[in-house]
């Protein structure tokens, strides 16, 4: 019996595998875009294990913000091996050549660092020259931006240094451009610019290279705690691989997503293509069966034309996607801190095939296994219905499997059961919205149907809800298209919106740090001159956080019960000491208490209420803080809430005025400047009078937050295409099943005279109508979804961009009508028996 | 085996939400081998549910139907199909070709199904009796009305079945057309020794059968044999 199911699929194929194959090719871009991702992600894992050495430089790396103690300093300096060490620090960097200040990252390194790999630099030969004088290698971002060439000067504090060579990318795996481009200069010099100043904020990182004899990762295994609880990080070339992969977790998991929606998509047009395709069939079927075929083969006969279609499909999915993983690194090379090696992932591969063969058959069956219960009788009567059952088992256990399905899917995307568990949730609801709204849509029209309306008219809206309409596949897989598409430009503009926002009005739009004592009169001088007002100016005195509530910080960290958060305990508290609260805080609990009269008070100080409850602290809780070497106890007496929204300094810790006032301490002054010009202007003086005055620009963080979410709004419109070209070729072969399903009946229209303008309009009139629907419902759940995610998740002011929606729902209606018109051309183009032997034949 | 079809006391009743239709009612009759009958009766008599019923495609409400000594009460759909596919035939009024298939390959599934080797040379044969050796493979689409239900012909007797049930058998064809597919299909129908069943209109048709059976509102109001009837004691 075999034999013959295997014969008669192929014969029966035989007029139908082109047009088959086009409508399970849907699944083709969904597995296309799966195994490139997939693909694209491996070789990535596997260039991260290659590489992660020479990303790092060194076998193990200890870094910290503040000084290292002496017994930790011990500890490094017993490490057998060659040891560096690099000092890290925001600043100013002054080009006299362009007369422009810009706020760098300056890395001083002492020592042959790096150890593994080598600094990427233009021109090559200077690769090092950096270490033999006053010489800098400079980000090449910063280099394009204000058009810096080598042998030009840069003014860093009190010394000139000499551009050697632009760094193509950084150490560590960073990228060069962003808010703050890396300077490179030998670790000697950084002293003697004077930047280095009580307060600055620097990062010491010491690195060393072992022996082979010697194991990094059970050095770093002994001694992380007593490390971490000084608030100083090991790093190992293992920990670097982690850290890489985390790092991009975040890109995979988008990434992963976007195919999953091709995926999903392309399972719509397969389901849809499949339930017209057995439609078609009903009729031979029923010969079959009256034939004497039983119902398990007539089902197996057209489930090995659909299997066999959608394997190739797939298998030409999982080549196209092997080929388009080599454009990939194109699209991201600007998240990329190395060239990813190209290989063909036969993982990748593999796991396509297999997904895409399990995930066409499920949504394949659906339909397919309605053919077992074909009656014989069809053959007598072409207008029997088969009876349905309420509930078929096996339609209900196959639904199961495809939740299954998407559960385990997502399951290994996500890498955890509740957030599968969510998006799986999530999917379903989306689909039953989409369902829901398709089946409301095709019972109104019919409840209200306009009867008054002219014949084209009518025609083209009854083709709605008439049997074998596509409205519901079509505004599934429109509306879910366009739902994803909207998404992303609401919450792309609320992104920037909220950023853009911070410079509007009298809002302050550029911050000054590390001024000193004496230079305070002459920054507001220069600030005044160039009628800028003082928005704030506020003293800022760096201490560390010994002990609370009789515990000390050790203590604490080492108690894992304890619930304290070890960002808090390490922090180096930088605080400041007013009378009131600032226009950006809200008192919370307790009473703000702005002043010590008496030096033999006891201080009382203000916690943000988000760090008190990361240190578990309470109101009347004792803190004691050392104050560059003062041991200074105070008491809790208010939690504030504080808005992070405006571009002012904000202090987890304000002490009360007549505590802090002859610590060491630096001040921070905060302006708004009118235009760009004025910035400009107002950078160089500064840079040019106090070389150690470092000055953020709302304007520079704007810039550099704009270029890093055009490249992210690149990537995922890059990868949207792939969902786009799914939901497309859904929609065409929808659209070419549907035309199949009118033709006769425009072919009978044709025949008793109607014009082919006519024919037209009514075509025109039903894929408008669709069209109009689906992208409305799509942009109604993109508004809904994008809402929660700016309420919930972004914690944004929810805004709609009307004008590019208004455009997305123009294009959306224009290519569904411009499609289903195109699709019906041929019926108008040729005369109805033509049309009638050729097709219906 | 003194019937080949025993159809005893049936009724066939269709329902629709709450409505219910009695289509036949106490419905009796039998045939024998090779015997030619013919069931006539205006639209809407129940011809064709009778049909349906006799041929296995439907389920009876009450009586029983059996054909070959098989009673076709209480067995499933694809035990009813195995009965149909090695002991009946079937031609239709709108021939029921598969479009997707030539005209061979529709004549090679009843054979096929019974896995038989020989399904292309009886194919080929049975083509070449019903004049269409030259045709053997165009698809449906490619041939004429008349040249359709040649093929289907050739299919119905493909498995030398041992009743045939044709359903206005000639309701689409002309008059000339129509008279070749009749003396074909009584000829193969005696070559074959096959019982025919034939629903139709066509009081001309059904005179050239052995015996009349007359259907008004689902119930038998005559069975009756023809002049022809002496020639089935030959058999």
């Amino acid at each position: 019996m075999i034999n013959f199911i295997l014969r008669t699929a192929w014969r029966d194929s035989r007029k139908n595998r082109g047009r088959l194959f086009l409508f399970i090719s849907s699944i083709l871009l969904g597995i296309a875009a799966l195994v490139a991702i997939n693909s694209f992600n491996y070789n990535l894992k596997n260039d991260i294990d290659k590489q992660a050495a020479t990303l790092l430089g060194a076998d193990i790396i200890v870094s910290s913000r503040t000084s290292i103690p002496t017994n930790l300093l011990d500890q490094i300096d017993s490490l057998p091996g060659e040891k560096a060490q690099a000092r890290e620090l925001l600043s100013m960097a002054y080009f006299p050549d362009q007369d422009e200040s810009v706020f760098v990252n300056i890395k001083a390194i002492s020592g042959n660092f790096p150890f593994y790999g080598k600094l990427n630099v233009e021109p090559e030969i200077n690769r090092n020259k950096y270490k033999e004088g006053r010489f800098v290698l400079i980000g090449q971002s910063l280099m394009d931006q204000i058009n810096i060439q080598p042998g030009e000067v840069v003014r860093l504090g009190d010394l000139d240094f000499e551009v050697v060579g632009a760094l193509l990318t950084d150490f560590g795996g960073n990228m060069t451009s962003g808010f703050a481009p890396p300077i490179y200069l030998d670790g000697k010099f950084l002293d003697q610019t004077g930047l280095v100043q009580p307060g600055s904020l620097i990062t010491r990182k010491h690195y060393h290279k072992v022996p082979s004899n010697f194991d990094p990762d059970l050095w770093a295994d002994t001694h992380d705690e007593m490390f971490r609880r000084e608030g100083t990080q090991i790093e190992t070339v293992r920990d670097r691989k982690v850290a890489l992969k985390d790092a991009f977790s975040g890109l995979n998991s988008f990434l992963n997503l976007v195919a999953l929606v091709s995926l999903l998509l392309g399972c719509l047009g397969v389901a849809s293509s499949v339930l017209i395709y057995v439609k078609s069939k009903v009729a031979s079927i029923a010969v079959f069966r009256c034939l004497g075929m039983s119902g398990r083969s007539a089902f197996l006969i057209y489930f090995l034309q659909v299997g066999v279609l959608g394997f190739l499909a797939t298998c030409i999915g999982a080549i196209l996607g092997s080929a388009v993983q080599l454009v990939l690194p194109l699209v991201l090379k600007d998240f990329l801190p190395f060239d990813v090696v190209l290989n063909i992932s036969w993982r990748a591969l593999w796991e396509g095939l297999i997904i895409g063969f399990v995930i066409t058959t499920l949504f394949a069956l659906i339909p397919l296994i309605s053919i077992r219960n074909v009656s014989p009788l069809r053959t007598l009567r072409a207008s029997f219905n088969e009876s349905k059952k309420k509930l078929n088992i096996v339609t209900v256990l196959l639904y199961f499997l495809i939740v299954l399905f998407l559960f385990i899917f997502l399951f290994f995307l996500t890498d955890g059961i509740e957030s599968a568990a969510y998006f799986t949730l999530g999917l379903i609801v989306s689909f039953g919205v989409l369902y829901g709204v398709s089946s409301f849509i095709i019972f109104f029209i019919k409840k209200y149907f306009p009867r008054n309306w002219n014949f084209v008219f009518r025609q083209g809206l009854s083709n709605l809800f008439r049997p074998n309409n596509q409205t519901r596949t079509l505004l599934i897989s429109i509306g879910l298209g366009t739902a994803v598409l909207t998404t992303l430009f609401i919450v792309q503009g609320l992104i920037l919106n909220s950023v853009a926002q911070m410079d509007a009005g009298n809002q302050p739009n550029m911050i000054l740090f590390g001024i000193e004592d004496g230079q305070q009169a002459g920054v507001k001088n220069i600030t005044r001159e160039m009628d800028m007002p003082v928005i704030q100016h506020v003293p800022v005195v760096t201490m560390k956080l010994e002990s609370w509530n009789g515990r000390t910080k050790g203590e604490w960290l080492a108690d894992t019960t304890s619930g304290v958060e070890a960002w808090a305990a390490n922090r180096e508290s930088r605080v400041t000491y007013r009378d009131s609260l600032d226009i950006s805080e809200k008192l919370v609990a307790g009473n703000f208490i702005g002043r010590r009269d008496n030096p033999s008070d006891s201080v009382f100080i203000s916690l943000d209420e988000g760090f008190a409850d990361a240190l578990k602290v309470d109101l009347g809780d004792e803190l004691i803080f050392n104050v560059q070497g003062v041991r200074l106890p105070t008491y809790v007496s208010s939690f504030r809430e504080i808005d992070f929204r405006n571009m002012q300094a904000r202090f987890f810790i304000v002490f009360p005025e007549g505590v802090l006032e002859d610590a060491p301490k630096f001040h921070v002054l905060v302006t708004k400047s009118p235009d760009s010009k004025t910035t400009g202007a107002f950078r160089s003086q500064i840079g040019r009078t106090f070389p150690n005055v470092s000055v953020i620009d709302l304007g520079m963080i704007l810039q550099s937050l704009g270029d890093i979410l055009r490249k992210v709004s690149y990537v995922v419109k890059f990868m949207a295409l792939f969902s786009i070209l799914t939901g497309l070729i859904v929609l065409i072969s929808s659209l070419f099943l549907s035309k199949l399903q009118r033709i006769k009946e425009s072919v009978l229209l044709r025949t008793i005279g109607a014009s082919r303008k006519q024919i037209f309009r009514i075509v025109a009139t039903e894929y408008l109508i669709l069209g109009i629907l689906s992208a409305a419902t799509g942009i109604v759940i993109a508004i809904v979804g994008s809402y929660l995610v700016a309420k919930y998740q972004l914690e944004l002011d929810f805004f709609v961009p009307w004008l590019q929606i208004g455009l997305v729902f123009l294009f959306v209606c224009g290519l569904v009508t411009a499609i289903g018109i195109l699709n019906s051309r041929d019926v108008v183009n040729r005369t109805p028996l033509e049309v009638l032997r050729q097709e219906v034949g | 085996m003194v019937s080949i079809l025993e159809v005893s006391r049936v009724s066939k009743v269709y329902t629709s939400g709450s409505r219910t239709v009695s289509v036949l009612e106490d419905i009796s009759f039998s045939v024998r081998p090779g015997e030619k009958m013919a069931i006539v009766g205006p639209s809407g008599s129940g011809k064709t549910t009778l049909l349906g019923l006799c041929a296995g495609l439907d389920q009876v409400t009450e009586g029983n139907v059996t054909l070959i000594d098989k009673s076709l009460n209480n067995i499933t759909q694809d035990e009813r199909a195995q009965i149909r596919n090695e002991y009946v035939g079937f031609i239709f009024q709108n021939f029921q070709l598969i479009p997707t298939l030539t005209a061979l390959e529709n004549v090679m599934i009843p054979l096929e199904l019974q896995e038989s080797k020989e399904a292309k040379a009886i194919g080929r044969e049975l083509l070449d009796r019903v004049g269409l050796s030259h045709r053997l493979n165009h698809y449906p689409s490619q041939l004429s009305g008349g040249e359709q239900q040649r093929v289907s012909l050739a299919r119905a007797f493909s498995n030398n079945p041992k009743v045939l049930f044709a359903d206005e058998p000639t309701g689409n064809l002309d008059d000339e057309t129509s008279e070749k597919v009749e003396n074909l299909l009584f000829d193969l129908n005696r070559e074959h020794g096959t019982a025919l069943i034939i629903v139709t209109h066509d009081m001309e048709l059904a005179r050239k059968t052995d015996r009349i059976i007359k259907l008004k509102g689902g119930k038998i109001v005559s069975d009756q044999f023809t002049e022809n009837a002496s020639t089935l004691t030959n058999i």
